[in-house]
Order: C-alpha cells, then structure tokens, then sequence
C-alpha cells in the first residue's frame, strides 16, 4: 500500500491543478522541493514538491501522523530543535532556499511565525506578550511598542476586549483569548508568512469561529499556512489544500475543487470519511 | 474477622496516622523542650536564704537561687556514700546557686534537704550581676563615693540605682571609645605600617613617602593622645562610686560601680516588674557581646556571623548552581557522560560535611589563601591576610557543600517549563540565549528559590566544616564595620551552632552554661526558621507570577 502511495507521490506536482493561474495573484511564496525528513532511522517526510501561494490559505489535512504538522515546522525550521531530524530538500521562501547554510535561523522565524496548537503564551502582562518578539528585536522605544502592540491586538480582534487589561497577566485570559494573543504576538513582529498548527484544536466552537474570522481578515496581509484536523474548518478557511497520508503529499488544489472533485481514490475515501 | 480488618485497609491508616504522629511529637519535644528550658533562663528566681546544718557542723546561712532538684531513692544515695537513716526512702538534694565566685570559689553547691532547718526569702536579698566573677548574693551595707558614704540601709537601693545608672552610662561611653574609636586608630595604624612596608619591599621607600606616613602616623597619634586623655577621665570617674554588701557569713565586700552591670531585689520584685527585667534581659542577650567565657551577657557576634555567611553563602552557590544547572539540562549533550556528572553531583550532597571542612582548610585556605597572601599581601607576611581561616573560605566551604541541591533543584525547575512556551519564544525569532533570559530562567526561579531554601537550612546549621574554616570561640570584632572596607572577609567570625557547642562543652563552668545552650539552640532554630520564611516569601511570589507551569 504505501509503496503504491510513494510511486503516487513521485511527481506531486504535476497533481497540482493550480485554479489560482487565472487569478489576479498567483505569485509562488514558498515553495517546497523534493523534502525528505528522517528521525533517525525512520523517514517522516517522503519527496514533498509543493507551492504555496501569496496571501492565500493553505491547509493541510491528513489523518494523525501523516506529517502534516511535521511539515509546517519545517516551514520555519522548527525541527532543528529535535536532535534526531534530519532534512534532506529545499524550500524557498520568496526564491532563498532556507536550508541553506547562510540563512540565520532567528530571522527567518522573523519572517515566518507560527502558532501553536495549544496556547502558549508568556506568563507575562498582555502587553509584555506582544512586545516581546520587539523587545528582542531591541525595540524598546516606548511609544512604537505601544502602537504595534495595539495595532496587533486590532489584527487579531482582542483589542477592545483588552485595551484596559494589558498590564493583566495574560494566563489570566480564556482559551480562545490567549490563542488570539498568540497570534497577535505573532503578526507584531510583521512575519510573511504565517504558520498555524491546529491552531483552534483545543478551543471551544464561539472561539474557533472567532479564530476563523480572523484567518480570513488575516489573508490580506500574509501567507498563511494552516495544519487543520477539521475538515469542515480547512472547507472554510482555505482557498487551496493538500492532502497528506503517511508521509506523502497525496494531493494538492484549490479548496473547492479538492473537496467537490478530488483526483485521487484515497483523497476521495479520505474527504469522505471512509477512513482516517 | 481480623482478615476482613486487615483487608479494610483501616490498619494500615492507624499505621500511616501512627508515623506522622511520631514525627510530629518528636518535632514538637524538640522545640518544645529548647524553648521551655531557654526561654525560662532570663526569668529572675526568688533568692532563698537557707538555714543548714550538716551533721556534727556548726549551723550556717547560705544564700542562694534554687536550680535544681534532685530524688535518689535511698539504696543508690548509700552506695555513693550517704548516711542514711531508715526510715528514709530517698535523698532529695537542691542544687543552689550561690554566686560569690571570687570569695568561696566555687558559684553552685548541691545540698540536702533534710539538713535544711529553715527556708526562707527575705526581701531585702540583692543580686549584683557583675561583668566578672559572676553574680552576687548577699545583703546591701552601703554605697559610697570618693570614700565618703552616700547612703546606707534602708535607702542604699535607691541610690545605688541612680549611681549605677551613671555608671553604666559611663561604661557606655568607654566602650564606644575604645572599641570604635580607638579600633578605628588601630586599623589606621596598622595599615599605615602594611603601606610602609609594601613601599620597602618595592624599594619606593623614598623620602616623600617617609614624611607622608610619618605625618599620618603623627596625626592619628595626636588624636589617640586626645582619646586617651578623655578616657582616663572618664575611668576616674567611674571608679569613684561602689556599693559594699555582706555575704551570708557577715564577709563584707567592696564592689566598685564600674563592674557591676546590675543590681536588683528579686524578692520583693512584682511581677511587672520581673517582666520588665525579663525584656531587658533577652534583649541584652540578642544584642550584647559575650562576658566570661560566653557564659554571661549576649550572643549578637554569633547571630550577626551566622547571618552574614549564610547570606554570603548563598550569594555565591546561586549563580553557581543555576549555571552549571543551566549547562547540565539546557545545552550538554544529554548521554552517558552527563548522566556520570548527574550522579557525581547528587552524591556529592551526601558527603559528610567535616570532609568538605577538611577539604576547604587544605585547598581554599593554605594553596588558595596563601598563594593569594604571596602575590596580593607580600607585606603582611609571615602574619596571613587569607592564607588563614576566615569568613570568605567558610562561606566558600558551605557553597561548595549546598551546591549539588541547588544545581538538582534548578534542574528539575528547568525540565518542568513546557517545550511549547520554549517554541513559543524560539517562534518568535529569538534565539537559545534569549529564550533561557527572557521566558526560561523567569520560570524557573521558584525552582531555584527552592533550591536556596534547601541550601540555607543545611549550611545554617552546619557547624562541624566552619570550625576547620573560620568559625573562633570568641572573635573581637565583626567583620562588618565601620572601617574601610568595610566587609571583611578575611576576619574570623562567630557561629551559633559552634557556640552552641563551646558554651556547652567547652565551658569552665558547666552549671552556668546550660540554659545558655538552649537559649541559644532556640536562637538558632529561629534564625535559620526566619531565613528560610524569607527565601519561602520570595518564592511564593516568584510562583504566583509564573504559575503558567501549574495550569
């Protein structure tokens, strides 16, 4: 079976129907080649070749463990953290392969930010939160901070919920509100490209609606990337999505067509819930 | 039955409950019998003015506090050599303080009670606390001046109050001359002599130098010369007064206001004002310097020297530990060889401590201190600066020996902090370095704090290393003071727990020096209670900061 899907996977770009060639903007913000990912013995990732246009939403979906996440944290070199990783591959963000040995890993998270699936932000005030990636940056000028801090809030729709609390701790806020500060602290430093990872997973249904508004207003600005369990959720907020299994992209289009009208067998058991 | 009982589990709860119980009790004996026996010293007890005839002996007075009572049942009282008779089931023997020390040479007796003929408390009894030879007991003649008498009888005791109230005044003021001032001086002059010695010894002894130090030398002489004028007067002074008593044998002896500390009635004492003199008595102890072999006055050199090098201990363990904590979890490659330093660490911690005292006088202060002596202090030599035990390699000592708790409590502090606030940061752009400073090492203060907590309530009661390492019986200065500059950490201090140890074992007068052993066992469990509330305060709040951890 999965030698099956391997021969599948061999030239995964030609699988792209990129509806996107007749659209306004199709310019190609990352753009995966021929990954591969080990840990250790075992390879995760097998040959993945994709693009990921401008300003657009991806989604990746998949059963638990296809890779789908492994992915994403390739995006923004995450698995460099895992002593046992291994990568093999090229993706190029705007044209620069960002494996390449000049690349300084601090600024390409800079340039590519993330958020997780569960919450995490600093037990900090809210305001300390969001000015954290500044204040690294060594931006300490009180009033930029205090612009970007509430222009991000505005982005990620928590200001007029927060605008007299931000000096509250911010572990003190609910699920869904420190999930929304995360990604305010993460567009705060102005990234590119933004990676989510399940990032309404554990969050009640008002919030992830909330979280799914805020996607779409998101897009405008950057390149989002979203790992997603839901199907319904990856329906909804994504214009194109690819579909992963065992390690292998199975198939990738625009959202519409990739759910009305998928190319492969497995894509179709999959969306329709015959497995995984 | 009993299979069902023991199925029920209910004996194993009376277990579980029966071993706190015992801990609890055992805890509670201990403090409870410190403080019941310390506490109680400072309390000034009735003067009993006994009529005793031994037998075939003349009847005589003696004058004295009851301490102590004794029951031996009479077969063991024959067999150490008392006579008894038959009738009698047990030998009761008080023992008395009787003072006096200069003129009957001994300041306890144990006597019997069925010599005892009569027992009485006469109100006019007086205790002189003196600053040598122990109290006094006896009855007041007078009080006399220049040799002139002031009062006698009846109103003596208001008067001698009055007078020994200048005195002490006066007393007050000498001290503060000659160990301020005069120390002062001293300090100067000695470093004036270091200085002319280095010059010697780099042969810049030129003349400019010379007349440099002969003018300071000659200024501190003026002002010695002027402090030495004014404190002659003011032991003339002094010496003036003094109050003659009679002993319990008619003895009458002449005791200048200069040596007394106190005098009082116990007797005829309220009970307000035994409270009154209670305070005085446990604030003298908490703030005055030893007398008499440490058996009299206070113990404020010993809390002050316990304090500081605790202090001084944790502020050198904590960074170390938090660092080499650091390097252990956050960047070794975890493997064989950081697992070998993990256990090497932790066995450290149950190394006996006199070791790390042996260990601490062989390598920090004879190579340490006296290669530090030969390159830094060329002058002072052959006398050691910090080639000799002294406050910094003690504090080093007990760095050294807390260190494994605070690197195993920082560890786990740094293993708990989830990997998602860790990513979170890293997400963001910042790097290794600014992660661990700006979101890891944060949360993982408590953990150290903890860490700390540990290490002070081990090297505050640590006594058996400081002896090889700095701690003395009785050290004549702090080694903070007004001097330049102004914490010395070559100087020698005192420790509680060693005092604990020498007033109670090494003390010439045994009797005396119990209750100060437990006052000062008391003292010390407080100390090393209120240091580690104060570490428990600060990470409290730490944990309510961070609490990220806990949700």
């Amino acid at each position: 079976m999965s030698e099956q899907i391997r021969t599948h996977a061999i030239d995964m770009s030609s699988v792209i129907r990129n509806k996107g060639t007749q659209d306004e903007s199709n310019e190609t913000c990352l753009k995966v080649e021929n990954l591969n990912l080990f840990y250790g013995e075992k390879q995760a990732l097998h040959g993945i070749n994709m693009e990921m246009p401008k300003k657009k939403v991806t989604a990746f979906i998949g059963p638990s463990g296809c890779g789908k996440s492994t992915l994403l944290r390739c995006i923004n070199r995450m698995n460099d953290l895992v002593d046992s990783a291994r990568i093999e591959g090229k993706i190029l963000l705007d044209g620069e392969n960002i494996y390449d040995k000049s690349v300084n890993v601090a600024a390409l998270r800079r340039r590519v930010g993330m958020v997780f699936q569960k919450p995490n932000p600093f037990p900090k005030s809210i305001f300390e939160n969001v000015a954290y990636g500044l204040r690294i940056q060594g931006i300490n000028d009180k009033q930029v901070l205090e612009e970007t801090v509430e222009n991000s809030l505005r982005g990620a729709a928590l200001w007029d919920e927060m605008k007299d609390r931000l000096n509250d701790n911010a572990l003190g806020m609910s699920g869904g509100q420190q999930q929304r500060l995360v990604i305010a602290r993460a567009i705060a430093i102005e990234p590119e490209v933004l990676l989510l990872d399940e990032p309404a997973s554990a969050l009640d249904p008002i919030s992830t609606l909330k979280i799914e508004e805020l996607i779409n207003e998101l897009k405008e600005k950057y390149t989002i990337v979203i790992v997603t369990h839901n199907m319904q959720q990856a329906a909804r907020v994504s214009d194109y999505t690819a579909f992963m299994y065992m390690g292998d992209l199975i198939e990738m289009g625009t959202t519409s067509e990739l759910f009305t009208n998928p190319v492969k067998k497995q894509t179709e058991d999959y969306i329709t819930g015959r497995y995984g | 039955m009993i299979k069902t009982w023991f199925k029920s589990g209910t004996p194993w709860i009376w277990l579980n409950a029966a071993a706190v119980s015992v801990c609890m009790l055992m805890v509670v004996g201990i403090l409870g019998l410190v403080t019941a026996r310390g506490i109680g010293h400072f309390w000034p007890s009735q003067v009993v003015k006994f009529l005793y005839q031994e037998e075939n002996k003349p009847e005589r007075v003696i004058i004295g506090e009851k301490v102590d009572t004794s029951i031996t049942p009479a077969a063991m009282a024959k067999s150490t050599g008392h006579k008894m008779a038959d009738n009698e089931d047990t030998l009761v023997q008080y023992l008395v303080k009787v003072g006096n020390r200069d003129i009957t040479g001994t300041d306890f007796m144990w006597i019997e009670e069925r010599n005892v003929k009569e027992q009485t408390e006469p109100d006019d009894l007086i205790v002189v606390e003196r600053r040598e030879w122990g109290n006094f007991y006896g009855h007041l003649v007078e009080v006399k001046e220049s040799g002139q008498v002031l009062a006698s009888g009846a109103d003596a005791m208001p008067v001698l109050q009055a007078k020994l109230q200048e005195a002490s005044d006066l007393f007050k003021e000498i001290a503060h001359l000659e160990k301020k001032e005069i120390g002062a001086i001293n300090y100067g002059l000695e470093k004036l002599r270091l200085k002319q010695r280095k010059l010697e010894l780099e042969n810049r002894f030129d003349d400019a130098a010379k007349q440099s130090i002969a003018d300071d030398k000659a200024a501190y002489d003026v002002s010695y010369k002027a402090y030495q004028v004014t404190l002659a007067d003011l032991y003339q002074r002094i010496r003036k007064a003094s109050l003659v008593a009679e002993t319990e044998n008619g003895t009458q002896v002449k005791i200048s206001l200069a040596k007394i500390v106190r005098v009082y009635q116990p007797n005829s004492m309220s009970v307000f004002a035994k409270m009154k003199h209670y305070v005085v008595k446990v604030i003298e102890f908490l703030t005055d310097d030893p007398r008499e072999a440490n058996t009299e006055g206070g113990i404020f050199p010993a809390i002050f020297g316990t304090v500081l090098m605790v202090m001084m201990m944790s502020v050198i363990v904590t960074p170390f530990g938090v660092i080499a904590a650091v390097y252990l979890r956050e960047y070794a490659k975890q493997g064989f060889v950081t697992r070998l330093i993990r256990i090497a660490v932790n066995n450290l911690a149950g190394v006996p401590s006199v070791v790390y005292g042996v260990f601490g006088l062989g390598f920090f202060v004879y190579i340490l201190g006296g290669n530090i002596d030969r390159l830094f202090f060329p002058e002072s030599l052959p006398a050691p600066v910090y080639g000799t035990p002294g406050l910094l390699w003690a504090s080093i000592t007990l760095a050294l020996l807390t260190l494994p708790v605070v690197i195993v409590s920082t560890e786990e502090g740094l293993a708990r902090i989830p990997s998602s606030i860790r990513e979170g940061s890293l997400a963001l752009g910042a790097t290794k370095l600014e992660t661990l400073w700006l979101t890891v090492l944060p949360m993982a203060s408590p953990a150290m704090m903890t860490g700390l907590i540990l290490a002070v309530a081990r090297a505050a009661g640590e006594v058996a290393p400081l002896m090889l390492v700095g701690v003395v019986k009785l050290a004549p200065t702090l080694p903070l003071d007004g001097n330049f500059p102004f914490l010395h950490l070559d100087r020698k201090f005192m420790h509680l727990g060693f005092h604990i140890y020498d007033v109670g074992f090494q003390s010439p007068n045994v009797e005396a020096a119990r209750p100060l052993v437990y006052a000062t066992a008391l003292l010390l469990v407080l100390v090393i209670v209120g240091l580690n509330l104060a570490a428990i305060v600060i990470r409290n709040n730490l944990r309510e900061k961070y609490r990220a951890l806990e949700g």
